[in-house]
């Protein structure tokens, strides 16, 4: 029986693969090895089908620097500033949890403590602040309108874009309020409804001489959004039918849907990795803290979700560089 | 203890090379030089120092934090020859179909 099974399966020793260490490397570690390639190969897949959306929709995807501008607690435009910033704090973790691995080889328990609660700090900064982009991008910055055929329509004035709420004044006029369970339609829920209706926004276009629309598609030679005249902005704004505010799966002021949809989906399967990552640290935080490998007699444990925490790090550095930069 | 001072140092060393890139990478994003942005070799100019930047800064995570570059030659190669090959070959054929499908769809697209 022995000679079949590669590992010793009737002893506490399973876990660790026993004596077995193929290429010198544990059971264990090759284990979270392998484990990774295959969660490599699961991004490069989400990756991939983002590139291919983008490569069909060229000429109108949204423009990445004018979709992420913002900071906490600043006004203005500032693109790229603050995922630069979630990037650095990342990096930053990375390297508190190699100098985890470190101590642990050289069996110093507190020092160990001491940088794993440190690369805790970081990863919880790091999922608080893609919460707080998450946010930013669901709320929306400027508002859209949407036309009859499924185009974005954005506000300019004198080239810069502008938000509804700089040239569309007072309240909601049409008297349409939000339906809920207990007031309106018959148990039937509505989702929130726009600031303003779509007949205010057309109106107080109208009055404004100077406002003109801005498209979802692309000038391939400036790379820049294509701007309607005026007489063209009216006429695609006759088309409008919903007024957009913010980001979520069905609509997106910023332009396609689907570029939510993919920002969504990856960097939410990214910071998932992160908080499963936060938390398997946490764990091993607590076990180094209880002395389970002062006992044991190695740190090896810290070693492998090290391996872990460096691939959530490797895998954000793809992510920020296809979806912020490229 | 010598060799891990030296270990040690190395950390701080490639923490410098990768927020350097980084560094490099936002300044690029945010001025966006014309030169790079409208001129390139399938992609844009930009788009190439990227990808290159990109590269290397997952080298420097693979190989100086995840230890790659003290494992067993072939140990590391099993894991990054495997990830290389296939990702490269998803990458060539599904971006491909994205540029026909645009080159198929976009002329049916009303402006």
């Amino acid at each position: 029986m022995e000679a079949d099974i590669a590992v010793n399966s009737d002893n506490k020793e399973t876990w660790s693969g026993g004596g077995a260490k193929p290429f010198g490397a544990s059971y264990g570690k090759m284990m979270m090895w392998f484990f990774i390639l295959s969660d490599a190969l699961t991004f490069s897949g989400f990756l991939a089908a983002y590139g291919l959306t983008r490569f069909k929709f060229i000429d109108s995807w949204p423009i990445a620097d004018e979709v992420f501008t913002h900071i906490p607690f600043f006004h203005g435009n500032y693109p790229m500033y603050y995922v630069a910033f979630m990037t650095f704090v990342l990096i930053v973790s990375s390297v508190t949890m190699v100098l985890a691995v470190d101590a642990g080889h050289k069996m110093q328990q507190k020092k160990v403590a001491l940088y794993m609660f440190v690369t805790i700090i970081f990863g919880l900064i790091f999922v608080g602040s893609q919460a707080w982009e998450w946010k930013t991008f669901i709320k929306g910055s400027y508002g859209a309108v949407k036309t009859t055929d499924n185009k974005i329509l954005q506000f300019v004035k004198d080239g810069h874009q502008i938000a509804i709420a700089d040239f569309v004044h007072g309240d909601r006029t049409d008297d349409r309020e939000q339906h809920t369970k207990k007031n309106g339609l018959w148990f039937e829920n509505e989702k929130t409804i726009s600031q303003y209706s779509v007949a205010q926004v057309q109106e107080a276009f109208k009055k404004d001489p100077s406002l003109q629309i801005r498209s979802e598609r692309i000038n391939l030679d400036t790379k820049q959004k294509i701007i309607f005249s005026r007489e063209e902005s009216l006429k695609q704004l006759a088309k409008a039918n919903q007024v957009v505010e913010g980001a979520n799966l069905h609509v997106n002021e910023y332009g396609n849907p689907i570029f939510a949809d993919f920002f969504f989906f990856i960097t939410g399967f990214h910071g998932f990795h992160v908080f499963s990552g936060i938390v398997l640290n946490i764990i091993i935080f607590f076990n180094v803290i209880l002395g389970t490998y002062e006992k044991r007699g190695h740190y090896e444990m810290v070693e492998k979700v090290g391996l872990y925490w460096h691939f959530v790090d490797l895998v954000w550095v793809f992510v920020f560089t296809f979806f912020y930069l490229v | 203890m010598g060799a891990h001072a030296e270990s040690n140092k190395r950390i701080w060393i490639v923490l410098g090379i990768l927020s350097l890139i980084t560094a490099v990478e936002v300044g690029l994003g945010i001025v966006k030089p014309p030169a790079l942005h409208l001129n390139g070799l399938g992609t844009s100019w930009l788009n190439w120092i990227f990808i290159i930047l990109t590269l290397a800064k997952a080298y420097y995570i693979a190989w100086a934090f995840m230890h790659l570059e003290g494992e067993k030659k072939w140990f590391r190669r099993s894991l990054v020859w495997t990830a290389v090959f296939l990702i490269s070959y998803l990458l060539f054929i599904v971006l491909f179909e994205g540029g026909y499908l645009y080159e198929t769809l976009a002329p049916l697209v009303k402006w």
